[in-house]
Order: structure tokens, then C-alpha cells, then sequence
């Protein structure tokens, strides 16, 4: 499904990317994991085309199209989907509408009819009880205003409603208490099947307890340094991040 | 010959001609064409015109319309196709070249009395017309407002008498009807809400050129002077949606006599090149004004909001938000003044004015202006110019929303707070429309 060969980039200049590989196949959950600063949330924003980071080297295809080709809005119409780990509050958009146009331009690019306005409020109902999301949290501007559990799970209904092939989850358990931790993963854990895949990126082994990977990979100094399974995050949760800090070997000039 | 002599010339003509009716309103009139001579059409050296430019319009010398001039050839059938949604529901008073046009008007609510200015001597009310007519002419010191008393013909009265709460709208109509020459239409009414009455009033303005000459012109140079006693309540809408062949300079006169409730909305979505000036003077403690703004420009136009709101007493309440969208290689103009006068204590005045560029080649020149002369007072300003935010503009496009849709979401966000103070249903639904098609069109 998603296949990172020898990807660099960087921001203003500076690179953060030192040379990614990773292979994602179809139904499979990965996470990618790392100290502060080791690019992971630049991993996410490359791949979901922000265009304040430049890519210097390498390759990305996606279903067997060249990701970094596509505009941002392409790559969603393909099925990428990111859920920020900032979602942006736009005060004066009404969450319905924003919703409404998005799937329809999706569909557009899919090449379906677009939804009428009953069959787009039978989806909407059907994924905000998924979700637990209530009525007026929709009602309100995109957003705005959100407490940070609210604005997460908004985040994962819009990946619901969007269907997307792969979710990549950018630090969607960062200030969330427990409680909206297991509400979130649940959101996902139901939209998972054996066609999609997720990517779930995060500094903490506590989400992985419910949204439980098949892989596992440690992202530090742009470099993925060890894959394995679930069982490395229970190590990374015990030993920390020096240990893979420790075993690497001394950036040159840096 | 030059735009002040010409329209000097012209209107001494009328002045004479117009003489022995209402002998009030002749001295007013004559005072005003001096002013006229004296001070000229403004130009870019008044402080006050800095960004706005009347002279090149003016100087082509659109017409006067003619005394008794009503055989112009705006028809029934021609105003049909131009009425406000609602209308059904309100009373509708017609400016056609800037003469008040009785056939086309209609009054459905009792508690409104409309009346010719030069009637209003005849009629006992000359005591209201020494008061309050032309008293915006103390803040609005220039020849192209002297010009519109100059000429004042046909203007109208409008009275709600005390404790009357107007239900249904006024819809106030100015059409230009520049079909058949290049037109200089100037009307002028004043409004009178005597204690705890209530009125709302939309004011728009058409201008018709010859569709098969899009270079005919026109302008129009609007006053309106309102008065509220105490207690009374004003909603004041002005919607500018008119032809690229039209200038204007339109003037809202407010003053609050009593407490009093002032709410007024802008909206500035079309037009060659639009002056605003609206001015609410709180002559009373404990008044309170709202002022929303919303301008939205392409192509070569230009827009040009200049406010004042003068707190001449204590205790008074006001906040000012306006916005702007620039697009193409329009220009945009904010520049809102609040006087806090020494007498006026606890006063609360608020100011915002923020714009959006939508493209490289469009300008705003923004400046508040606060002058305070109290010290126990509470004052804000600001005022920011930018372009749409680039991470909703990303939050929006990883949703797979194109770019083009992405901007005509968030432009229509950024103006939602303004245009949903239109406290008049159809009107609001109307200029959310007006909106949409205008992003449309934007984007392609």
C-alpha cells in the first residue's frame, strides 16, 4: 500500500529526514515511534503533502501511484488521511458543512455522485454514533473552541466519514487523558479492516495498548534505527529512549 | 469648464428657480454653494480623501437631473425586477436620479409618516428641520457633501412617533438610471425616531447603465441624517451591490439624542469605486452603538469606509468590527475615528478592523484614530491585514478540498461574523447568496 524508499526532507533548509524506508501493506497497523525531535510528526506532514517541507531525495508510492506528485487534496481523494496532531480551529465554519463538502469532493475524485443532503445526514448519524459524537459538537464551527478530547475525536469521525486506505494518526493520544484515549482507539479499532491500514505515530507506548500494531519502528535523527513488533514499545517504555540514543553511533558534525 | 463651476453654475440656475418655497431651506442652500466653490471636490491633499480619488468621476460632469424631471425611463416593470427579497413584507421608498419617486414607493405600515423636505416648513416642523437637518455638515466638512444640500430636491422626511415600534422594514431604493445620460444623482432624506420608537432600515442602491455601452457612468452622492430620541432603536443596513460603472459617495448620519440603540450593518460587495461615511454622534449618557462592516472587492474596484464615533457624554457603550477581502487589483480603505470628549467618563469604545488579501496586487490602507480626552475610559483599536491562513488552508486541502473550494470556505468564514448581525432574515439570506456567487466567480 504505502512504500517509503530513501526519503529525505527537510524544512527551511534543514534536514529532518535522514533517509526513511518503510513498507506498509494492506490491513496492517505500524507505529512509529521516537524522542522529541526525531521527525516523526515531519514523516506525517511529508506524506500528507504539507508544502512548508521540502522533500530532498527518495520516493514514496502510494497504491502504485507516485505519492509526491499528487496535491494535498489528491492524496486524500487516493485515500491518505491524516489526523493532525493540532487540529485547526476555523471560527465561522460550520463543522456540517465543512464535512458535507469534503466527502463530496472526495467522492468527486473517486469518481462517485456526489451525496444529497438525506444520504449525507443518514452517513453523517451512522459514523457519529460510531464516534460518540454528539449533535452539537457539529453544529458548532470547526473546532472552535473544542476541549482537546473533542477536537481528537473530531479528527477520527472526519477519518471515518472520509473511508480513507491509510489513516496516519499523528500523536492523537497527546493531551488526552485516559478516558479520551480509549474513546479514540475504539473509533479506530471499529474503521479497521483487512483493506486499510493505520500508522500511528506517537511518543508514548500507551496508546499502542489499544490500537495494538503489527510493527513497530523507532524514528531517531530522521533514521528509522530498529523495527520489531509490539513487544519494542514495551521495552522503549521501560528502558526509555537513551538505550536507542546509545546505541547509535555519533551524528557526524552535528 | 471644471466640475465646481459647472455644477455652480447649474445649481445658482436652480436655486433661483426653486425660490420661494421653504425660504429656511433656500439660505441653507446657498450657504451650501458657497461651501461648494470655496472648498471643491475633495482631493487626494484632504487628509479626510488621502486614498480616494471622486475627482476623475465628477470631472466628466454627469448631469443634474432636470426640475420636475420624471419622465425618465425607469419604469414599474424595471423596478420589479430589482426589489429586495422580502419586499412583500415592506415598506419600500424609490430614489430615482435621487428624486424621491412617490409612484413607485409604498408605505404598508401606519406608524411611518414620510413627507417631501420642502414640505416639512408648511407642515409645523420647522422647529425639526432647524434641528436636525444637515448637522452631519459640522463632521462632514467638504464640497461633495455641501454639493448634495446644495441641490437638496426632492428629498424626504421620515417620522415613527413616540413609543411606535415599526414591525415591517424600510427599504430604501436609490436608483441611478444612467440609460439614457451620464447621471449625478443626489438624494437626501432625514429620519426622525422620537422616544422608544423603533425602526429598521435597509438602504441600497442600483445604478443602470446601457448594457450596450458599459462605458456610461454615473454617480451618486447619497445623505441620510437620522435622529434618535431616547430610548429609540435604529438597525441600519446599507448593501452596496451595484454596477462597475457607478461611483458613490453614500453618508449615514447618526445622532442619539437620548439613550438610545444604534445597530448597523455594511456590506460593500459591489461597485466601481464606494466612499462610506457613517458617523454616530452619542449626544447622551448611556448610549450604545454597534457598527459591523463588510467589503469585499475585485477586480479595479476601490472601497473606502471612513467612521466617527463621537462619545460627547458619559457612560457610553461602542464596538466597531469591520472586515475586508481585497482580491485582483482592488483597494481598500479603513479609517475609524472615536472622539472620547472630556465630559464623556466610563467610556467604552471598541474598534477592529481586519482584512484578508487575496491576491498580490490588491491593497488596504487601514487607520484607527482615537482621540480621548477622558481619562476613566476603557478604548480598543486594532487592526490587522493578511493573507488566509496557510495551515487552514492545509487542514482543508488534506481533506481533499481543492484549493479554489478551500478559499471560498474560509472567506466565507472569515465574513460569517459580520453578516450574520442582519437581524433581517431575507436581507441576510440574500447577501450570504450574493456572497457565495461572488466566490464562485473569484475562483475561477
Amino acid at each position: 500500500m504505502l512504500k517509503i524508499h530513501d526519503l529525505q526532507a527537510g524544512i527551511e533548509g534543514r534536514k529532518i529526514l535522514r533517509g526513511i524506508d518503510l513498507e506498509i501493506k494492506p490491513g496492517e497497523v505500524h507505529a512509529i515511534m521516537g524522542p522529541n525531535g526525531s521527525g516523526k510528526s515531519t514523516l506525517a506532514s511529508v506524506l500528507a503533502g504539507k508544502k512548508d517541507y521540502e522533500v530532498i531525495s527518495g520516493t514514496v508510492s502510494f497504491l502504485g501511484k507516485d505519492l509526491l506528485e499528487l496535491s494535498p487534496e489528491a492524496r486524500a481523494g487516493e485515500g491518505l488521511f491524516l489526523a493532525f496532531q493540532y487540529p485547526v480551529e476555523i471560527p465561522g465554519l460550520s463543522t456540517t458543512i465543512f464535512m458535507k463538502t469534503a466527502v463530496n469532493e472526495v467522492r468527486k475524485y473517486r469518481g462517485q455522485e456526489p451525496l444529497d443532503a438525506v444520504a449525507f445526514l443518514k452517513m453523517m448519524r451512522e459514523k457519529m454514533a460510531l464516534m460518540n459524537i454528539e449533535q452539537s459538537l457539529l453544529s458548532r464551527s470547526l473546532n472552535e473552541g473544542f476541549s482537546g478530547g473533542e477536537k481528537k475525536r473530531n479528527e477520527i469521525f472526519q477519518m471515518a466519514m472520509l473511508e480513507p486506505r491509510l489513516a496516519i494518526l499523528d500523536e492523537t493520544d497527546s493531551g488526552l487523558d485516559i478516558d479520551a484515549i480509549r474513546i479514540v482507539s475504539n473509533g479506530v479499532n471499529k474503521i479497521r479492516n483487512k483493506n486499510n491500514s493505520v500508522l500511528v505515530v506517537t511518543h508514548y507506548q500507551r496508546l499502542l495498548d489499544y490500537i495494538v500494531p503489527d510493527f513497530v519502528h523507532v524514528l531517531y535523527n530522521g533514521r528509522i534505527v530498529k523495527s520489531g513488533t509490539k513487544e519494542l514499545a514495551f521495552e522503549l517504555e521501560e528502558r526509555g529512549y537513551d538505550f536507542i540514543k546509545n546505541d547509535q553511533p555519533l551524528e557526524q558534525g552535528a | 469648464m471644471n466640475a465646481v463651476e459647472y455644477y455652480k453654475d447649474q445649481l445658482e440656475q436652480r436655486v433661483l428657480n426653486d425660490s420661494g418655497s421653504g425660504s429656511g431651506l433656500i439660505s441653507l442652500r446657498k450657504k451650501a454653494i458657497l461651501d461648494f466653490t470655496r472648498w471643491g471636490i475633495p482631493t487626494m491633499k484632504n487628509e479626510e480623501w488621502k486614498y480616494t480619488r471622486i475627482t476623475p468621476l465628477l470631472d466628466k460632469l454627469p448631469e443634474l437631473p432636470k426640475n420636475g424631471d420624471k419622465q425618465i425611463p425607469f419604469t414599474v416593470q424595471d423596478f420589479q425586477k430589482r426589489q429586495l427579497p422580502g419586499h412583500e413584507l415592506a415598506n419600500e421608498l424609490v430614489f430615482v436620479n435621487g428624486l424621491f419617486n412617490s409612484d413607485l414607493s409604498k408605505l404598508i405600515s401606519k406608524e411611518i409618516q414620510v413627507l417631501p423636505i420642502d414640505k416639512m416648513q408648511e407642515n409645523g416642523m420647522q422647529e425639526i428641520l432647524e434641528n436636525h437637518f444637515d448637522h452631519s455638515s459640522k463632521y462632514l466638512q467638504d464640497g461633495i457633501h455641501a454639493l448634495n444640500t446644495a441641490f437638496l430636491k426632492d428629498g424626504i422626511f421620515i417620522r415613527v412617533g413616540e413609543d411606535l415600534k415599526v414591525k415591517k422594514p424600510i427599504y430604501i431604493y436609490h436608483i441611478t438610471d444612467a440609460r439614457a445620460s451620464n447621471i449625478l444623482s443626489q438624494p437626501r432624506s432625514l429620519v426622525l425616531l422620537e422616544k422608544n420608537a423603533g425602526l429598521q432600515i435597509v438602504e441600497t442602491f442600483l445604478a443602470l447603465g446601457q448594457p450596450q455601452n458599459l462605458s456610461t457612468e454615473s454617480f451618486s452622492n447619497h445623505v441620510i441624517e437620522i435622529v434618535l430620541e431616547k430610548d429609540a432603536s435604529l438597525e441600519y443596513y446599507k448593501i452596496q451591490n451595484d454596477e462597475l460603472t457607478n461611483g458613490q459617495v453614500s453618508s449615514c448620519h447618526i445622532r442619539q439624542l437620548g439613550k438610545s440603540l444604534v445597530h448597523t450593518v455594511v456590506i460593500s460587495l459591489e461597485g466601481g469605486m464606494i466612499r462610506n461615511n457613517l458617523n454616530v454622534v452619542m449626544e447622551s449618557e448611556r448610549c450604545e452603538a454597534h457598527l459591523y462592516g463588510l467589503y469585499f472587492q475585485h477586480g479595479k474596484t476601490h472601497i473606502d469606509n471612513h467612521t466617527i464615533v463621537d462619545n460627547r457624554k458619559p457612560g457610553c457603550f461602542s464596538n466597531e468590527l469591520y472586515k475586508g477581502v481585497l482580491a485582483g487589483e482592488s483597494t481598500g480603505v479603513f479609517n475609524g475615528k472615536i472622539f472620547v470628549r472630556q465630559e464623556a467618563q466610563k467610556t467604552n469604545a471598541y474598534q477592529s478592523n481586519k482584512n484578508i488579501l487575496l491576491s498580490g496586487k490588491a491593497s488596504v490602507n487601514s487607520k484607527p484614530q482615537l482621540e480621548i480626552f477622558a481619562d476613566d475610559v476603557k478604548c480598543s483599536h486594532g487592526c490587522t491585514v493578511g493573507q488566509l491562513d496557510d495551515e487552514a488552508f492545509f487542514y482543508l486541502e488534506s481533506r481533499g478540498i481543492p484549493k479554489t473550494k478551500a478559499r471560498a470556505l474560509l472567506v466565507g468564514a472569515f465574513a460569517s461574523d459580520i453578516i450574520e448581525h442582519i437581524r433581517i432574515s431575507p436581507i441576510r439570506e440574500w447577501v450570504e447568496k450574493l456572497l457565495a456567487k461572488r466566490l464562485e466567480i473569484e475562483n475561477r
